[in-house]
């Protein structure tokens, strides 16, 4: 069957794709969209975490036929997403910014990741995690600040998810923040530095605002 | 290549910025929070296919035959392979014993074991074919446990044994056995005022790296084969895969490509010799990726053990002696489990002063589900164990836990049971008083002012099983001991490439390993060793691979250790050379360049005095300096078969948890209110993730004491919880605060006087929540995971 | 497969009629998990989101109707005082994640015995509305569940919505599950006081091959209520009554062994849950003589 919905902003078709299905699978095999990670299929682990019309779901829980026509932030548009948010006075809502854009649907993805970019990250050059070149929100950047990364493969649901969490809650308590993010496993950090990151870009908005 | 020898003292400072000693933030950091990274199921190919693996689904059984005329026949499927498609005559492989096939072969000996492979255009039509594969098993008897193996005419699992243990188990059922005997247990014995002994249960745990085992492998046009894959060790990888596909060594080309966590579990090989069978088969790209279910088939376990542990003490307080035997279930297939052996028996006296000790462990061959590395890899077993004896110990004393601990707590001089003497710091009591003397944390915390209890601070969570009704505090302790490094004898060496070159107008150093990153931070280190060594602030970090030397496995705490002191040491060398190219073009200009202890730094040749003697740009101009050289630290002596003395470890690293705990003693729910840890790290490298790497490993001891076991059915040896369902990891709610005391008492053997960290704080945690929990409700508990119904006597 | 997009409600009871064998997906969050690990391979997925109705609510003035998609979380924060129980069974199910995507029309097609709102509406009191090409059906929620994950739907049936007693007293709702969340139920118990009747009703979970009220306890429980004078005086309920509702909610447990739990461990954890929020909602109940709000 055949899929349109907006992917980060601009419409995107997806064709052939089989009725069993996640979205999940249709944005990382079919629109080059990789991000959203593959961890435990079931709902059980949060890596897998996009904006559905704004709201935060599991990607692998929801049917690809099932987004027809309906708006996903991923975490490839969580900057993006952040910063329109920012400019519209913290009420943007899912994918809404580029919604009456005109251009054509894309042809239907440039699936997955080139060899060149498997390849490695260190190609790209910069080894100082300052995100030089790239413009990250403020959670992508405190995410890297406060050492919440390591393997990384929980991080891209985790800031999907806390992201969120701080559009509705600007200043959360500690256990406000374990609770927004109980639905995201993570193996590696024993969640203390992720708590930290999700602090200090509470604090830096607050800062900011 | 050039070899070079022991660990040398010629560091420079550390004066040039991102040095070591700083927090400098990770190099892949920006990737993996934009969602570029790379792991290895992102991978994507034109025209790829994917792979699909067809497990046995009974544990024990005799292969009568197999039909892939049906699936083979499915529009989509490219190939369907079983062992008979094998190229070459090398069809098993493993870490140690090549014992696991390829494919089965005649018979499947545990459940989930790959039996067929299958490449289509799509993963559905690879799984609707491959559930077309008709196999006819014949069941055969499972052994489960050390009774069934080892009982009179037991099945034996493998029944021509090969291997280098082979000679000398006591039953062929038996993968490895280790005794330790030093002293006279049984007189000592006679000195105790006490002796206490327990029977101690460890159940199975899973690593539960959340990127399942995946990658992709392309054909070459040279006949070769192209591999992204997830793993430990590169280099392990290719010894195993190579032979396999019948091609040397340099046509099988690995690449690392992002690695979601690992733990161990990529240790042993999981898709990669699939993937290149189907891609070599059909000359196409074949990707493979796990999902969570095939993910608890695809990798080893922790072993699940059973530890019978008996000291004795006097009355005042010092230990006498030490008897014990582990037997630690190894599954169907070797893998790492020698090795655990080896670690399960060195290690199972712990960090204490025993001079009289009578040790044993085994490694039982079984139908359960392979067992090998995970973080802590022996110790923790025995850790757990011990631990618990101290408790009972300074209980028959009244003394107090850590005052006891700290009674026999051993130090650096002290004589293990093996022979060997420590010979780093070992601030085992030193550790326990940190621990001891943090603040608690306050009482009742789910007392909200004016409000309802909130029961995200109560045992149960959200789950709303309790306002504070039956809920117990209790604290416990506990401090455990682990190697650093490959052991008993392995040639532990690591290898590293550093250039330095002048791009433009600049000085650039460029580092090249094929060190596993694994999450753990080894990138973020190796260009801070780079700029300590070199002066230079522009470190590139190559992709690991195998066009560089091997750099040993990211395991046993050893990566910044090894292959951090492979770079230093390549970076002296490259240092060497280019003040040598300096000395020769500028050396006349300036006595210094002859008499002076010279350094590089911020991009400068500069004296010790701080005089500026060149720019690197100028001393290279358009040359490059570029090293590949191996380092290995000092080597270690296999264990004595008979009595296990010799020098087996490179490094000891400790660590002690404090656990306070909150246990709803009606409902039997436990909620870690505070796991505080003191660790000794010799030296803090990177600051920001050593505190990652201890709350982390902290977490997964947690992990096991409360939640996490994988329950194999006693009677078919059959899985059944393979899911994150049912195998479940904590949340962020079930994890408490991790406060880290991080000590650093150089050891002059290692690099910076670094010591390995990663592993250390996974085993003091589990009997340090025990312990509270013990000390909550009062009961004995012998086994870990605790469960509800251990708690209620349900 | 084939995948349904009905875009209304007549057109979703149609293709059900034609299809029979059509696996209706709203949340997903069952279904897909079935899918995922190659468990289910339906002729027909049905996707129920683009029925608007279906995720809405209405407050009436005996009942809530709670459409069949309204997802976990708009019952935390919308019905919280109308539905006290469901709203703290809703909090515990699954992450946020999935209480943004699960419903209560989901848990009961699934009909597991874990389901948490099962407990919450089996003690609240509540009608399941199912309806067909061939008409509208009401089926009390303790007809529904039929056996281990069967329902009382007939293969042409959809799930429209829940009718729910509004709540005319405290309820409370517990579970036992071995993580502080995103956790499946060991045990749960639902506990409602419907001081408008002078009746207790009560809701176990995961205990017994499908979700159950513990009948004995409440008639037990209604009775010593009602002759002590409890529901006029307001009192504190004797030790000794609470310790027998909970040995008679304890007994009608009929649980097995497996992975998550014994059945021994089952039984008395249900008692210990029926105890204690009997407490929470009896002393509410003293507090106030009315409803309060479900803490979730």
């Amino acid at each position: 069957m055949r899929v349109n919905f907006t992917v980060n902003g601009p419409p995107q078709e997806a064709d052939d794709v089989w009725e069993g299905e996640s979205l999940l699978y249709v944005l990382r095999e079919r629109m080059g969209l990789p991000g959203s990670k593959n961890a435990c299929e079931q709902g059980e682990c949060g890596s897998c975490t996009v904006r559905l019309d704004g709201v935060p779901v599991c990607a692998c829980l929801v049917a690809a036929g099932q987004v027809e026509g309906r708006d996903v932030v991923t975490v490839e548009g969580l900057a993006d997403f952040a910063k329109q948010r920012e400019e519209h006075g913290g009420c943007a809502s899912a994918g809404s910014g580029a919604r009456g854009a005109s251009g054509a649907p894309e042809a239907s993805g440039t699936p997955g990741t080139s060899l060149d970019e498997a390849r490695g990250w260190a190609a790209k050059g910069t080894d100082s995690g300052t995100g030089e070149g790239d413009e990250l929100s403020p959670i992508q950047q405190a995410f890297i600040d406060a050492g919440a990364v390591q393997c990384g493969f929980c991080t891209p649901g985790l800031l999907v998810t806390a992201d969120e969490m701080l559009e509705r809650n600007p200043s959360p308590s500690d256990a406000d923040i374990r609770e927004a993010l109980s639905g995201n496993l993570c193996r590696c950090t024993g969640y203390e530095k992720i708590l930290d990151a999700v602090r200090l870009a509470a604090a830096r908005q607050s800062e900011a605002v | 290549m050039a070899t070079t020898g022991t660990p040398t003292d010629i560091t420079q400072g550390s004066r040039t910025k991102g040095g070591i000693g700083e927090s400098t933030l990770r190099p892949d950091g920006t990737l993996k929070v934009t969602g570029e990274f790379a792991y290895s199921s992102d991978m994507w190919h034109e025209d790829m296919l994917w792979g699909h693996t067809l497990r046995s689904t009974v544990a024990h059984a005799e292969i009568r035959s197999i039909d892939t005329a049906e699936a083979l026949a499915t529009p989509g499927v490219y190939a369907v392979l079983t062992h008979d498609d094998l190229p070459t005559e090398v069809k098993r492989y493993g870490l140690e014993f090549q014992d696991t096939p390829v494919l089965a072969h005649g018979k499947v000996r545990h459940h989930g074991e790959p039996v067929a492979i299958v490449a289509a255009d799509h993963p559905e039509t690879a799984r609707r074919a491959a559930a077309k594969i008709r196999i006819d098993y014949a069941d055969l008897p499972v052994v489960t446990d050390e009774a069934s193996a080892t009982a009179e005419g037991a099945p034996l699992v493998h029944e021509h044994r090969d291997d280098h243990h082979a000679d000398h188990v006591p039953h062929p059922n038996i993968v490895h056995r280790q005794p330790i005997v030093r002293g006279d247990a049984d007189r000592a014995a006679e000195r105790a005022d006490v002796i206490v002994s327990g029977e101690y249960v460890f159940g199975m745990q899973d690593q539960a790296f959340l990127g399942p085992e995946s990658g992709l492998a392309v054909p070459g046009e040279d006949g070769g084969v192209d591999l992204y894959v997830a793993t430990q060790w590169l280099h392990s990888d290719l010894r195993q895969i190579a032979p396999v596909l019948g091609l040397p060594e340099e046509k099988v080309r690995m690449t690392l490509s992002g690695v979601g966590g690992a733990f161990g579990g990529r240790e042993d090989l999981s898709m990669q010799i699939h993937a290149c069978l189907l891609a070599l088969r059909t000359g196409k790209p074949v990707k493979i990726v796990y999902n969570r279910f095939e993910s608890f088939f695809g990798h080893v376990h922790r072993h699940p053990a059973k530890l019978w542990y008996e000291h004795g003490a006097t009355k005042d307080g010092k230990l006498t002696h030490l008897k014990c035997r582990i037997v630690l279930d190894g599954g169907a297939y070797a893998s790492a489990s020698p090795a655990v052996v080896g670690n399960a028996s060195s290690l199972s006296v712990g960090p204490y002063v025993v001079e009289d000790v009578d040790i044993e462990a085994l490694a039982l061959y079984t139908n359960n589900p392979p067992c090998g590395a995970m973080r802590g890899f022996g110790a923790v077993q025995a850790c757990f164990a011990y631990e618990a004896q101290m408790d009972k110990l300074a209980a028959r004393l009244d003394m107090d836990p850590v005052e006891f601990r700290r009674l026999n707590a051993m130090e650096q001089g002290t004589l293990l049971p093996t022979g060997q003497r420590v010979d780093s710091p070992a601030p085992v009591a030193e550790l326990l008083r940190r621990v001891k003397a943090r603040p608690m944390p306050p009482e009742r915390q789910w007392l909200t002012a004016g409000e309802a209890a909130d029961v995200r601070a109560l045992p149960g969570g959200l789950s709303n099983t309790t306002h504070g009704e039956g809920v117990v505090r209790g604290v416990g302790y506990a401090v455990g001991i682990k190697n650093v490094g490959f052991s008993e004898g392995f040639d532990d060496y690591s290898t590293a490439r550093v250039r330095m070159e002048v791009v433009g107008g600049e000085p650039v150093v460029t580092v090249h390993t094929a060190m596993a990153e694994v999450g753990q931070g080894g990138v973020t280190v190796h260009a801070q060793i780079a700029r300590t060594e070199l002066g230079v602030a522009q470190v590139t970090i190559q992709p690991a691979d195998t066009r560089v030397g091997s750099a040993g496995s990211t395991s046993a705490s050893r990566q910044t250790y090894v292959t951090g002191g492979a770079v230093k040491n390549t970076c002296e060398h490259v240092r060497e050379q280019v003040l040598e190219i300096g000395r020769a073009k500028f050396g006349t200009y300036h006595p210094a360049w002859a008499t002076a202890e010279l350094l590089l730094e911020s991009g400068k040749v500069v004296t010790d005095g701080g005089e500026v003697l060149a720019d690197l740009v100028d001393v290279l101009e358009s040359e490059s300096v570029d090293l590949e050289l191996r380092w290995r630290h000092r080597p270690t002596e296999a264990f004595d078969l008979r009595t296990g003395q010799g020098n087996g470890h490179v490094q000891y690293s400790f660590a002690a948890h404090r656990a306070v705990v909150e246990v709803d003693t009606e409902l039997g729910l436990v909620k870690v209110i505070e796991l505080a840890v003191a660790q000794d790290v010799g030296k803090a490298l990177n600051p920001l993730s050593v505190l990652g790497q201890i709350q982390g490993g902290t977490t997964q001891g947690l992990g096991v004491a409360v939640m996490e076991e994988i329950i194999v059915d006693p009677r078919t040896a059959k899985v059944r919880n393979p899911s994150f369902t049912d195998y479940l990891i904590p949340t962020i709610l079930d994890t408490p605060t991790i406060p880290v005391d991080v000590l650093e008492l150089a050891d002059e053997h290692a690099p910076y006087g670094l010591r390995g960290i990663g592993e250390a704080p996974t085993l003091s945690s589990t009997p340090a929540v025990l312990a509270a929990i013990r000390d909550a409700t009062g009961l004995e508990l012998n086994r870990t995971p605790v469960r509800p119904e251990h708690l209620t006597g349900t | 497969m084939d995948f349904l997009r009905p875009a209304a409600w007549e057109e979703a009871l149609a293709a059900k009629a034609e299809h029979p064998t059509a696996v209706p997906i709203a949340g997903g969050t069952d279904v897909m998990v079935e899918i995922n690990f190659d468990h289910r391979r339906p002729e027909y997925l049905m996707d129920l989101n683009r029925i608007g109705e279906l995720s809405e609510w209405a407050v009436g003035e005996e009942h809530v109707r709670l459409g069949a998609s309204v997802p976990y979380t708009r019952i935390m924060e919308h019905l919280r005082t109308e539905l006290p129980g469901l709203a703290l069974a809703s909090h515990t199910v699954g992450s946020p994640q999935i209480r943004n995507r699960g419903s209560v029309g989901g848990n009961l097609g699934a009909a597991s015995p874990a389901g948490d709102a099962h407990p919450a509406l089996l003690s609240a009191g509540a009608e399941v509305e199912v309806e067909s090409v061939r008409g509208v059906r009401r089926i009390p929620v303790e007809d529904f569940y039929t056996g281990v994950k069967r329902n009382a739907l007939a293969p042409d049936e959809l799930i429209k919505a829940v009718l729910i007693k509004k709540a005319s007293g405290p309820q409370q709702f517990s579970k036992v599950g071995t993580r502080n969340a995103m956790v499946i139920a060991v045990c749960a118990f639902g506990i409602a006081l419907h001081p408008d009747t002078r009746t207790v009703k009560t809701g176990i979970g995961s205990a017994a091959p499908t979700p159950l009220r513990a009948r004995a306890a409440e008639d037990f429980l209604n009775a010593a209520l009602e002759e002590g004078g409890f529901w006029e005086s307001g009192k504190v309920i004797t030790p000794s009554v609470a310790k027998q509702f909970a040995a008679l909610a304890s007994g009608a447990c009929n649980p097995i062994d497996d992975v998550r739990g014994t059945a021994k461990y089952r039984r008395h954890a249900v008692g210990i849950m029926a105890r204690r929020t009997l407490g929470w909602t009896w002393e509410q109940y003293r507090a106030t003589g009315t409803t309060l709000e479900g803490a979730a």
